[in-house]
């Protein structure tokens, strides 16, 4: 039973932990309660068809199907991340102003909510995936069942009550900050995901550039381990991180900050105008 | 030409070959078979991983950094670079109490 806990907590944990940023990063927005539910629906959705075609997915592309799915997935997630924060350098001022007042421009907000709805969706499909892969041995199984699914839905209990918490935790953030602090998560959130892409691709052996491990910190907090897991979907921590993933997510980390730069200088000459 | 390019393309039939030596695995009743593999350290090769279970696992390797899900009858191929001489543990994350192994690079 601890096990099935163990393993559903760590996938709902992943998800919930983008979910939990997400929630905080639209505050204000009318409607993303239904955008984010949205996303987790056809999230689920997805791991479903996911976990049906795992054998299909897995044996296309020559065996590497499995890694140049979940590199394509991470890819397209880190761009929805990346037009978010440019979006909000234009428009989170204003929002945060407008934040108590009822009427804020529903076609303004909905522009980085569909690009967030995407990233839930994404994180929802590819950790869901496992769970529901998991769920269905024990059904095959059969044996000892019950107490699995007992495991299983406390996991998921578990990680929910993680994920609420996070996001009150992110919400108590005085309004002023909040917009800074989720653009700096979200940057994070993308980079980390951008450099688990490129391992992704070289474990497919379709990117063999810099394949070299920089470090190895597996003896101090391991991948595996709860913290580990949280970390990495924070801020991309890996214990052994190869030289292109180091390079990847700094770029990552600097075009975005260079975009954000640029909308800011060019938006004083815009009002002048 | 026509003799170059056919050249070229047997060197590179080789040279594919040699690269990937092969090694494969069964998972059977939730348990790798073989348990232990013996490996030359510093050439890359595949590994096949055939689960013969009607249920998925997930073969994972925290000192490979591999984490693949493997459905049920079906099977994986995976990638693995030159490794150092050492142990190298791996397991089958769905059902971590049975499914455990270890390469052993030499």
């Amino acid at each position: 039973m601890l096990g099935a806990l163990l393993i559903v907590f760590r996938e709902v944990i992943e998800a919930g932990l983008v979910v939990g940023i997400v929630l905080a990063a639209t505050r204000g927005i009318p409607g993303r309660g239904w955008w984010v539910s949205l996303g987790i629906l056809l999230g689920a959705l997805g791991a479903g068809v996911v976990a049906v075609f795992a054998g299909a997915i897995s044996n296309a592309f020559a065996g590497s199907g499995q890694e140049l799915l979940n590199a394509a997935v991470l890819i397209v997630a880190v761009i929805s991340l990346t037009w978010h924060n440019v979006w909000m350098a234009e428009h989170g001022r204003e929002l945060a102003a407008d934040m108590r007042q009822v009427g804020t421009d529903v076609s303004e907000g909905c522009k980085p909510l569909t690009a967030l709805t995407i990233v839930v969706l994404l994180a929802v499909m590819r950790e869901g995936s496992e769970i529901v892969l998991f769920l269905y041995g024990i059904v095959v199984a059969g044996t000892g069942m019950a107490s699995l699914l007992t495991g299983g839905s406390l996991g998921l209990v578990a990680g929910a009550a993680l994920t609420a918490l996070s996001y009150y935790g992110l919400i108590a953030i005085p309004t002023r900050y909040i917009f800074s602090v989720t653009g700096v998560l979200i940057a994070l959130l993308a980079a980390g995901m951008a450099a688990q892409a490129v391992r992704f691709l070289q474990a497919a052996g379709t990117v063999t550039a810099l394949r070299t491990k920089v470090w190895d910190t597996s003896w101090l907090l391991s991948d595996s381990s709860i913290p580990g897991r949280m970390l990495h979907v924070l801020i991309g921590y890996t214990d052994k991180p190869t030289a292109l993933q180091l390079v990847v997510y700094f770029a990552t980390l600097a075009t975005m900050f260079l975009l954000i730069r640029c909308l800011r200088l060019e938006r004083p000459a815009r009002r002048a105008s | 030409m026509r003799l170059l390019l056919l050249a070229l393309l047997a060197w590179f039939g080789i040279a594919s070959q040699a690269l990937a030596q092969e090694f494969s695995l069964t998972i059977k009743d939730h348990r790798f078979e073989p348990a232990a593999l013996q490996i030359p350290a510093g050439t890359a090769f595949t590994l096949t991983v055939t689960n013969e279970d009607a249920s998925p696992e997930e073969f994972e390797s925290d000192d490979l950094d591999i984490e693949k899900v493997i459905a049920g009858g079906a099977k994986a191929v995976i990638k693995v670079e030159p490794l150092d001489a050492g142990r190298y543990e791996f397991y089958g994350e769905y059902h971590e109490d049975s499914a455990k192994g270890a390469i052993q690079a030499k």
